[in-house]
């Protein structure tokens, strides 16, 4: 037990100290983090809710596929990517394998089927009068967009919340396709890995009390746009 | 409304931007040269020197010139000798030079069940580990650690199945804390058993023998074979490590007054 609160003591040190490694660690988690879940929320909100106003089978198929995809191993999306974006890859011309933009790409595969998924499941679960009103009002398909956006915003929220969850913690495509480099593609998770194999417990566990720190702070960022916007 | 939604995408627009690295180098090498400390030693020096970042990838030997035969870096420093020349035999890399040496040991757990304590011959070691089934825990990730555990297996001519002999899969400092938690026997170079010796509880049991020899090389990747490499930076590199210079602080890199690698480029350091 003791070496464990030895290692929580260290932990606040290293917080408090703002040693340098540490916070590089913490802004490539969020940066990319924060960028995967950007793109994932543009591309993902749209198409989730195309998909619930579809009600044919073909768009069932997709919301399976979705589904399925909600639970896609880390390391599974990490080797597709890898083998694409390596220099032996049809995308290795880019050279963009162990950068922050390889892990962008990697957590937006990952966070797409979530926030797809979710915003669909949102809209599909509004009242169907909604619609019926909106379309007896006469309005056109952007303005039953936005209709439709307002009205499902907290379980798009939630959706993008969930999209950010995943990806914020997830070690799997950061280690593959960042390489852990230190400074530049090694972010919470995969510092916590290395500095576990080395036996740097204090280190570690001052990282991890960041991820929930962080995960708390955007809950609760989540809950006051709630109050905000009802 | 508005302007917040600008705002937003102003501040994600900006986010990439900082993603921006500059001149890069990437290094790949094994596990024990970096979680050792040496790199950190050795490095800082040439990117102030050159105006470049050196991006270590820290993975076993054998991974890491799989990364360089895919174009994925510029230069590795690694230690498995025979697959080194296959490399460049193969066109891959071109300018071996030899860097560094240390030795390989083997650690087991204090009351030495496999009784190999005090042993220099690790043949005979892993044959008694073997014949008692105790615990040996193996990196098992095609690193030179483990190519070099392969060879000396290969020697005895012994079958390494049973539960006795677990392949970790992980980096040096990963398989020892393994074989620690285990009370195994495990092969691991000098340099990381000393970082990691107070940490542990396992201790040393053989050593001294000739087969137990681990030389490192860096080599850059072939220009011929992937036109887009950074070969000039990567020849920078090769030249700066085995310069006096760097030769002597490999040699002064020490942990409590032992040394951890004993330089060997010609020219440099003993």
């Amino acid at each position: 037990m003791d070496y464990i609160w030895q290692g929580v003591r260290d932990s606040l040190r290293i917080i408090t100290g703002l040693d340098r490694e540490f916070l590089s660690a913490v802004l490539v988690s969020l940066k990319v983090a924060f960028l995967s879940t950007a793109l994932a929320t543009l591309a993902g909100v749209p198409f989730g809710m195309w998909i619930a106003e579809k009600r044919s089978r073909g768009a069932r198929v997709i919301m399976t596929i979705l589904n399925t995809l909600m639970s896609l191993p880390t390391v599974v999306v990490g080797l597709m990517v890898y083998s694409f974006l390596s220099r032996r890859g049809p995308l290795g011309e880019l050279g963009l394998l162990y950068t922050p933009a390889a892990m962008v790409i990697g957590q937006f595969i990952l966070a797409f089927p979530i926030v797809a998924g979710l915003s669909a499941s949102a809209v599909v679960g509004l009242d169907k009068r909604i619609r019926a009103t909106a379309f007896s009002l006469g309005a056109d398909t952007a303005q039953s967009f936005r209709m439709f956006l307002r009205e499902a915003r907290y379980g798009i929220m939630a959706a993008i919340m969930a999209g950010f969850g995943r990806v914020f913690a997830e070690v799997g495509v950061s280690m593959m396709l960042g390489g852990n480099i230190r400074g530049y593609t090694r972010n919470i998770t995969t510092a916590i890995a290395l500095e576990t194999s080395k036996g740097e417990f204090a280190f570690g566990i001052a990282l991890g009390l960041v991820l929930l720190t962080v995960a708390l702070v955007v809950n609760i960022l989540f809950s006051l746009f709630r109050e905000w916007s009802r | 409304m508005q302007v917040k939604l600008r705002l937003l995408c102003g501040l994600l627009l900006a986010i990439p931007m900082t993603l921006w690295a500059g001149d890069v180098l990437r290094l790949a090498t094994t596990t024990s040269t970096y979680e050792t400390g040496l790199l950190d030693h050795i490095l800082p020096e040439f990117e102030r020197a050159h105006d470049c970042k050196v991006h270590v990838i820290s993975v076993g030997s054998g991974k890491a010139m799989q990364i360089a035969r895919n174009g994925d870096v510029d230069v590795i420093l690694v230690h498995a000798r025979k697959a080194e020349d296959a490399f460049v035999n193969e066109g891959y890399g071109v300018n071996r030079r030899d860097v560094m040496v240390n030795d390989f040991v083997i650690l087991g757990p204090v009351n030495d069940p496999a009784g190999v304590g005090g042993l220099r011959d690790a043949k005979e070691a892993l044959r008694r580990i073997h014949s008692k089934q105790r615990p040996f825990v193996s990196r098992g990730d095609d690193s030179g650690t483990h190519k070099k555990e392969k060879q000396l297996w290969t020697k005895t001519g012994l079958k390494r199945d049973g539960d006795w002999y677990l392949e970790a899969g992980q980096g040096m400092s990963a398989t020892l804390r393994m074989a620690d938690e285990k009370n195994g026997y495990v092969l691991v170079d000098r340099a990381t058993y000393l970082t990691h010796r107070e940490k542990l509880r396992l201790t040393l049991m053989v050593e001294g023998d000739a087969d137990l020899f681990n030389p490192y090389g860096i080599i850059a990747v072939s220009p011929y074979t992937f036109a887009h490499v950074k070969y000039r930076r990567a020849m920078a590199l090769i030249a700066w490590i085995t310069s006096p210079e760097c030769q002597a602080r490999i040699r002064d890199y020490t942990l409590k007054g032992r040394p951890l690698y004993h330089p060997s480029a010609a020219g440099g350091g003993d």
